[in-house]
């Protein structure tokens, strides 16, 4: 279940008044004003709003790559925003998957090394890393493009394979980044049922952040976002 | 080594630019490897010079001569153990592009003061035994294809005439002494002969006691001799050999300047090459961050890019230079002293390549640990 009033308990992901505050000259700009969210685990949750109205922001904070001004994030007990910048790298290396619009595979890798990256954080075994590369690969149905460089990949199949990348090591929640943005509505089609394949089949937790409606409405909640307030939810998880 | 393929992978990225990379490192390296050869010999005279001995020239000029009566008066100062002499001869051997130096020795003396000349004693004997008896350095016994028992045909220049010697012996390079032993004959056939200048030395060799008292007994020579119209200049052999190497200072000076500013414009052109090509990477920096990779993680990734170019680049340059230093020092025999790299200074370029290597590659790898993965994400 999804909340916004700060009310929600033992959830996954529990956010509390979290400010961010951008320092431009003189100026301040609230990008982020006490802002509370709880998600459980399993939920598939998508952001929309408007240019600006703090989407980004958000999964970046929720990500770890960014620090809140106020408040507290909390992820399955570990409450990040007293994190060091070293804990947090280690942290995100355990527990998110990104997902990004431009897909960023590294170009001079095959796919099944792009989606081995973040394995060579972990103390696998080069087998064992095999044996999770592969599955991840077949998850997103791309076994046999292993040993296909990006620029040889349609923009879906780079995009399936920045999914595989997201899963490999088995995250706690993904993190999508208008991960059909740059797609065509086929291809978008395409990676929008393997998130949900993923959330439902696989109980993987989803934020995604999204200006396309026909792919918030594959999540199972929609949280709308405008001056950096979540302002509505709708459809499938009770949103308060 | 799982990083081995990430950074490869990175290498190869643009292959043409790495390799004009590499290219530029060996180049740098080559030409490091060439001054070093050249640096070494203007200097290397002053390197195998015996720290026992002492050279008194007249005070005037290396040219003017010092009569052959020194000799006994400075054996009686205290400290000196022997004393011999030579003289500049200066011939032409069948072309005057064949230069290399010739000095009329002192045969009965010579040995005693310097030890180490590299030729045995069979052949210093044989050379003892013909007054128009000759040795000569293997560098230019190789050179002009000579061997022992060779007749050898030599034009004077300063003292003219056609001069006949025979090779009797070959310094093999016994203590670093055989590249740069010149071609000696016996003094006494130069006296015999010589049209102008009998009973002078060009300059007089001295073993002495102790080096320590090298400065004491320099300045007791150049005070028994002072105020006479042959005033000498002692010095240790170092400082003479030295002092020769000076008259060519100004060439050293100009190929050692041209060379150091090509070489560190090459290091300049490197480092902005491989600073341009972080720049480039910059988003897939931050999604390394982004999936996990930790700050110094990617220092040293991008660090060790720039070490591996440099130290290719190094070892190719350097390659290069051993391979190519002979037939340098070939083509410009009597233009230069032999030329030749050092071990010492083989391991100095290396220390040098994989030092441009980290200084071209800091500031970038620096700005890349530096690096907020918002803000990168952000740029297109």
């Amino acid at each position: 279940m999804v909340r916004v009033d700060g009310k929600g308990n033992n959830s996954l992901v529990r956010v509390r008044g979290l400010d961010k505050i951008y320092r431009r000259g003189g100026e301040e700009i609230h990008v982020l004003q006490g802002l509370n969210l709880d998600v459980d685990k399993g939920d598939f949750v998508a952001f929309m709003g408007p240019s600006g109205s703090g989407k980004t922001t958000l999964l970046n904070l929720l990500g770890g790559l960014d620090v809140p001004t106020r408040g507290n994030i909390n992820v399955a007990g570990d409450e990040i925003t007293s994190m060091s910048g070293a804990r947090l790298t280690e942290w995100r290396a355990r527990h998110v998957g990104f997902v990004f619009q431009m897909y960023n595979l590294i170009p001079v890798m095959t796919a099944y090394q792009n989606v081995e990256l973040p394995l060579l954080l972990t103390g696998l075994s080069k087998s064992k890393r095999r044996e999770h590369v592969e599955t991840a690969l077949g998850v997103v149905a791309l076994n046999d493009r292993m040993n296909h460089y990006p620029r040889q990949l349609s923009g879906g199949q780079e995009q399936r394979v920045g999914i595989a990348r997201a899963i490999a090591a088995d995250p706690t929640f993904l993190l999508c980044d208008e991960p059909t943005g740059d797609l065509d509505r086929k291809s978008a089609d395409e990676v929008l049922t393997l998130l949900h394949r993923l959330s439902k089949e696989f109980g993987k937790t989803i934020l995604m952040v999204t200006h396309d409606p026909l792919a918030a409405e594959r999540a199972d909640t929609t949280l709308h976002m405008d001056k950096g307030v979540l302002i509505e939810g709708v459809k499938g998880g009770a949103v308060a | 080594m799982k990083y081995a393929r990430l950074l490869l992978a990175n290498l190869s990225r643009k292959k043409i630019r790495t390799t004009l990379t590499i290219g530029s490192f060996a180049v740098a390296l080559l030409l490091f490897g060439i001054l070093s050869a050249v640096r070494t010999a203007f200097s290397q005279g002053a390197d195998i010079a015996g720290v026992d001995r002492l050279v008194v020239r007249n005070k005037t000029s290396i040219i003017q001569p010092l009569p052959f009566s020194y000799r006994d008066r400075m054996l009686r100062i205290p400290g000196v153990k022997e004393v011999t002499y030579l003289n500049w001869f200066g011939g032409i051997y069948q072309d005057e592009r064949n230069f290399f130096p010739q000095m009329a020795i002192d045969v009965p003396t010579y040995r005693k003061v310097v030890t180490d000349i590299g030729v045995t004693d069979a052949e210093w004997k044989a050379f003892e035994a013909d007054r128009q008896g000759a040795i000569a350095g293997e560098d230019i016994a190789k050179r002009f294809n000579w061997k022992v028992g060779d007749h050898i045909p030599i034009r004077g220049v300063i003292f003219q005439g056609p001069w006949e010697f025979n090779l009797r012996g070959i310094s093999t390079g016994e203590s670093n002494a055989g590249s740069l032993l010149p071609f000696m004959f016996h003094e006494d056939y130069l006296e015999e002969r010589r049209a102008f200048g009998k009973g002078t030395v060009g300059w007089y060799t001295l073993r002495i006691d102790n080096p320590e008292n090298s400065t004491r007994i320099s300045k007791a020579i150049d005070e028994e001799f002072s105020n006479s119209p042959f005033e000498t200049k002692s010095d240790s052999e170092k400082e003479f050999a030295a002092s020769w190497g000076k008259q060519l200072g100004n060439i050293k000076l100009i190929i050692m300047t041209i060379g150091a500013v090509v070489f560190v414009t090459l290091l300049l052109v490197t480092g902005n090459t491989m600073a341009t090509a972080i720049r480039e990477r910059v988003r897939e920096l931050a999604v390394l961050k982004a999936v996990g990779f930790s700050d110094p993680f990617v220092l040293w990734l991008v660090l060790a890019e720039g070490l591996t170019i440099a130290a290719i680049g190094g070892v190719l340059g350097l390659i290069l230079a051993v391979v190519l230093i002979p037939g340098i020092s070939r083509a410009l025999a009597g233009l230069l002293p032999p030329l030749v790299l050092l071990p010492r200074d083989t391991a100095l370029g290396l220390v040098f390549a994989i030092g441009a290597g980290i200084f071209s590659t800091i500031l970038p790898a620096t700005s890349a640990m530096r690096l907020r993965v918002v803000d990168a994400l952000r740029r297109v």
